[in-house]
């Protein structure tokens, strides 16, 4: 690849300050975002994921403390004014939510909210831009446009509204589509439907997707590139066929053990990472994953480790030399 | 939504009958009687009066004859305005306190509304700080000592309006018992909107409208302002009843012929007729504007299906 990302995060925080002392979400992040790629991103819940989403937009709370840098193509969004800012939100940059339930506004008919972005962005008229809803819809699988159009959200079912937040998001026809978890709400078959669409949009526009999720069995069929999260920090970042052969961090080589196998002979037990996640207002003085760690060495207690490139495109953060493996001889 | 109407206004029908008895059975319960209080009259002069109003036919015979002029329209002669019956009393004050109570009403929905959206929008600012502060001032502050007070300052000492009085309806005369009456309401509603407003900007799909790259002027009237509405139209259906009847202590500080003033005269004079009618009518508008309320949720909400 020689054109450079459009988007650059280096050293990204988010923290919260609290009576417990500050929470930290999101830790010294360096992440790019290339052209077209589909990038995944995973991680379990208070893995700091979706604040990293929602940073990027700079839609955090309030009360957020960001520091770092997010550099999209010339302009550094930590630094941009609103009326810029509001440029590259759903216009270049757009996202879609977790639960298409509230994320919708209730009171508004689906047409009003799917063209308002469109008048917003592009100077088109009202009825180029109902036009434009219209096709956006029927490339989102969702028939009788002009109809749905006019309904309100809660005349539609989950799957539906979700597909309709997809249009929204890609109505504008941005660069980048930052996905928090859009299938977890929804009935397992609706999640592969919407799964299926992403790549398909993705094909179709060349838009790159940022997908974030808990899922690594979600992330193994669509993504490109993973990037695992673990309390804040990226622990590990490669290509996805080169991560689930040759895990290089202890944490994703237990998430891989954890996810239930169809073909696995019964009666299998399903592993599990012993321990609990670390507390984000009270993290250990070196390596978060540490303590839960079957590879630990003393130094690990004490240095948290840098996210180094271990081989070419393939990042870790882990003190640990040398294959891995340890788990898959325990569990034969 | 009209059948829905049509059944609301018929279920008023026995709210209303529920309100009429009883408020009929605790005037009549109350001791002594419309014509035996201060002066003397001799018995046969008493007697003849009473027997013209019926006051000598047993209860339940004047509460038939009661209900069935009511349900003609009639509300009755007054006992205590001789010559005048209750109907004419209502019809010669209702427009003065309904002009005064729409007026204040609108005063206090544009005002209260815009700062408390302000104070919401800001929040945490000075604006919010100072226009909570107002708020809390203005609910505590009791009618009785902001009106004479605005008397005292924009009448006496300005010169700039009329101290009271009511001649035919004039706008200057409308306007210090209007800002006096609106006041408290100004305040309650500014305190309401911060909160929904509050409370809706922190909801998912605010958030959305962000990230969809809306300027905040959008994200506000259109998509953060009708979902606030609901919990002031709550409001607003009792308040606007009560407003338009009339407060009795704007009434009395500004001298103004409204309705609120006879309520207190008539319960003490046993004015029966007089105390019913003005009863009826704030409980039928009290219903009138619930229902009224509840169809602003069916418009403001597209979720809300009235059956």
């Amino acid at each position: 690849m020689s054109a450079p990302p459009p988007l650059r995060i280096r050293g990204l925080s988010v923290g919260y300050p609290s009576d417990h002392g500050a929470i930290q979400a999101v830790r010294e992040v360096d992440l790019d975002v290339a052209a077209g790629e589909f990038l995944g991103i995973v991680g379990e819940s208070g893995s700091g994921k979706t604040q990293l989403l929602l940073a990027i937009l700079r839609l955090s709370a309030p009360h957020a403390r960001l520091a770092g840098s997010i550099r999209y193509r010339e302009q550094e969004l930590l630094q941009l004014n609103v009326r810029a800012l509001n440029q590259v939100r759903g216009n270049r940059i757009s996202m879609v939510f977790q639960d298409p339930m509230t994320a919708l506004n209730p009171y508004l008919r689906i047409g009003r909210q799917i063209t308002e972005v469109l008048r917003v962005h592009r100077n088109v008229s009202g009825r180029e831009a109902e036009r434009r809803g219209i096709e956006m819809l029927e490339s989102v699988h969702i028939p009788e446009g002009p109809r749905r159009m006019r309904q309100y959200p809660h005349e539609l079912s989950g799957g539906m509204r979700q597909r309709v937040m997809i249009a929204m998001a890609l109505i504008a026809e941005p660069e980048i589509l930052l996905a928090d978890e859009p299938s977890t709400a929804l009935d397992v078959t609706v999640q592969a439907q919407i799964l299926s669409l992403f790549q398909e949009l993705r094909a179709r526009t060349g838009t790159a997707i940022v997908l974030v999720t808990h899922d690594l069995g979600v992330i193994a069929e669509v993504a490109d590139r993973v990037a695992v999260m673990y309390a804040g920090r990226i622990m590990e970042q490669a290509p996805i066929h080169e991560l689930f052969a040759h895990p290089r961090h202890p944490y994703t080589e237990a998430l891989q053990q954890s996810i239930p196998r169809i073909d696995a002979p019964r009666p299998t037990h399903l592993a599990s990472i012993g321990g609990a996640p670390p507390n984000a207002a009270a993290l250990p003085a070196g390596c978060a994953f540490a303590p839960r760690c079957i590879y630990r060495m003393p130094i690990c207690e004490s240095i948290d480790p840098p996210l180094i490139e271990a081989a070419p495109g393939h990042w870790k953060a882990c003190h640990h030399q040398g294959p891995l493996g340890k788990l898959r001889s325990e569990a034969a | 939504m009209l059948r829905y109407t049509v059944r609301r206004l018929l279920g008023a029908i026995p709210t209303l009958l529920v309100i009429v008895t009883l408020a009929f059975l605790l005037l009549h319960a109350a001791p002594g009687g419309p014509f035996d209080a201060a002066k003397r009259m001799l018995p046969e002069i008493q007697k003849s009066i009473e027997a013209k109003y019926h006051l000598d036919e047993p209860l339940w015979r004047q509460y038939l004859r009661y209900l069935g002029d009511l349900a003609r329209g009639d509300l009755g002669p007054s006992f205590q305005y001789r010559g005048t019956s209750v109907n004419e009393i209502i019809a010669q004050g209702l427009p003065v306190d309904a002009t005064i109570g729409l007026t204040a009403i609108t005063l206090a929905l544009v005002v209260g509304g815009a700062v408390g959206v302000n104070a919401a929008l800001r929040r945490g600012s000075r604006w919010d700080y100072g226009s909570m502060a107002f708020a809390v001032a203005g609910i505590s502050t009791p009618v009785f000592v902001v009106a004479p007070l605005m008397i005292l300052i924009f009448a006496v000492t300005l010169h700039w309006l009329p101290a009271g009085d009511w001649v035919g309806g004039s706008p200057s005369h409308l306007v210090l018992p209007a800002i006096a009456l609106a006041l408290p309401y100004v305040a309650y509603i500014a305190r309401l909107m911060r909160g929904s407003t509050i409370e809706v900007l922190n909801s998912p799909f605010i958030r959305t409208a962000r990230a969809k790259g809306l300027p905040l002027r959008l994200i506000v009237w259109r998509h953060a302002l009708r979902p606030t509405l609901t919990p002031l139209v709550s409001f607003l259906g009792p308040a606007i009843a009560g407003l338009l009847t009339g407060s009795i202590v704007v009434e009395s500080v500004f001298g103004l012929p409204g309705i609120g003033r006879h309520f207190i005269t008539a319960a003490l004079n046993r004015d029966y007729t007089l105390v019913i009618g003005i009863t009826v009518l704030y409980g039928a508008l009290i219903i009138l504007f619930n229902l009224l309320a509840d169809l602003c949720y069916a418009w403001i909400d597209p979720r809300v299906r009235l059956r």
